[in-house]
């Protein structure tokens, strides 16, 4: 049911900044996930700390979370969800410009986990970095393909969202362990023919909202701290107000700047943090859940993989049409946040 | 010019929100207890409150809320303020 009280935008707030696509259009192409096999269920995690089915289950909709072995590498799971992207985008990697490789948990400092998918997919004309913006990193990743595309820098860009998330969770800790899980999501991106694929975009950062979710030595970071084990840690509540406001600017922002109503949204692929989070601000709005993409009960929250996961299994599962409004919308730890509209090619 | 409160308003928000009936929501029933409405419901509750009135929750308050009465009582000082204001 759509909640009818008028939005307001709250004090302190920072305004929004949107922009509608210039020069020359980009769309999505392919894409290709990979998830770890390792399943692990609410019900095994009732046998590892204080928690239950039923309390993981109400507050956040997740069931399941697909943890990888350790010693897994975020490189593995990218190269993965990348290979999957190419072969759908019928693309080779020897065609790829540019490799940007969203993460908050890449396998070491340097060299990028960007380089190491170049050299695994033998892609030596490709310029290649790790762009780090937590669970907004793939729109992020998103929105600099498109940007070079317009500009005529690139056309054939590989946007990568990779996690391995299970390293950074302490499973004595009922509060977050039991929210994130690992995975991948890639998408070749490639130019469109004009009013098509990506048509708006809302970008913004706002670092007053730093302490809201971490990891480790919250002032310092972990490596000023020599923190040895950092651990995500999340305000909830704040969180959680946060992330329904901005989903509802977001929402607003770009259908404006692309010159279509809020009813027009064929598919909402939101990030999956939390559903309750989803459902308050599909409720505010007003989009049935039939017109959004929601896969977190199988996988959690996979951070800048999550938006990639369900948008590829929106398409495989026909859920997406040729000339279809998506709007996918991410936020997180920065805070931070991005939304894109696209015009589905 | 603020406008006096309505309770009716007010219950039929929280019900939209908690997705139970008006008259469920009374003065002294616990948002926990008897409208089952956890910690994130209460979030989302405030939220929508706060867009209606027009009125900011400090997170404090926010953990004093226990009742319906609570959030009335809020809501009331804040319409008062205004109209001396």
């Amino acid at each position: 049911m759509a909640i009818t009280t008028a939005y307001r935008t709250r004090s302190g707030a920072v305004p929004l900044r949107s922009f509608k696509t210039k020069g020359r259009h980009s769309a999505i192409a392919g894409m290709g996930v990979y998830a770890p096999e390792k399943v692990i269920t609410n019900f095994d995690l009732e046998k590892m700390m204080d928690t239950s089915d039923k309390w993981i289950t109400e507050r956040t909709g997740i069931r399941t979370r697909h943890i990888a072995e350790p010693g897994t590498t975020t490189l593995e799971l990218a190269t993965k969800a990348a290979r999957g992207a190419l072969d759908a985008a019928g693309i080779t990697a020897n065609d790829l410009d540019m490799i940007l490789v969203g993460t908050s948990s890449p396998d070491g400092p340097f060299p990028s986990i960007a380089c190491r998918i170049q050299d695994e997919l033998d892609a030596p004309g490709a310029v290649a970095w790790d762009m780090l913006a937590a669970c907004t990193s793939f729109v992020y990743g998103l929105a600099t393909a498109d940007s070079f595309i317009a500009t005529e820098r690139a056309d054939n860009v590989l946007v990568i969202g990779a996690e391995v998330l299970s390293r950074m969770l302490d499973y004595s800790n009922r509060g977050t362990a039991v929210i994130f899980g690992d995975g991948a999501g890639a998408a070749v991106v490639r130019p469109a023919p004009d009013g098509a694929g990506f048509l708006s975009w809302c970008l913004g950062s706002d670092g007053r909202g730093y302490l809201q979710v971490t990891c480790g030595n919250k002032e310092l970071g972990a490596y000023a701290a020599k923190d040895p084990r950092p651990i995500i840690e999340m305000e909830g509540p704040d969180v959680f107000k946060f992330a329904v406001d901005i989903f509802i600017r977001q929402a607003n922002e770009v259908c404006s700047a692309a010159g279509i109503s809020m009813e027009d949204i064929d598919l909402w692929v939101p990030h999956q943090a939390n559903f309750r989070i989803i459902d308050a601000a599909a409720r505010r709005i007003g989009l049935p859940l039939d017109r959004v993409a929601i896969n977190i009960d199988e996988y959690g929250n996979t951070s800048s993989a999550s938006i990639p996961i369900a948008l590829e299994e929106a398409i495989r599962k026909g859920r997406v049409k040729t000339g279809d409004h998506v709007l996918l919308a991410g936020f997180g730890s920065g805070l931070t946040w991005g939304a894109s509209l696209l015009k589905w090619v | 010019m603020a406008t006096p409160l309505d309770f009716k308003e007010l219950q039929e928000l929280a019900a939209e929100i908690l997705g139970i009936e008006p008259d469920q929501v009374q003065l002294d029933k616990s948002f926990a207890k008897d409208l089952a409405a956890d910690s994130l419901d209460l979030v989302e509750l405030i939220a929508a409150v706060e867009d209606k009135y027009d009125v900011e929750l400090p997170e404090a308050e926010l953990e004093k809320m226990k009742v319906i009465g609570d959030l009335w009582k809020f809501l009331e000082q804040k319409t008062a303020e205004r109209l001396e204001a």
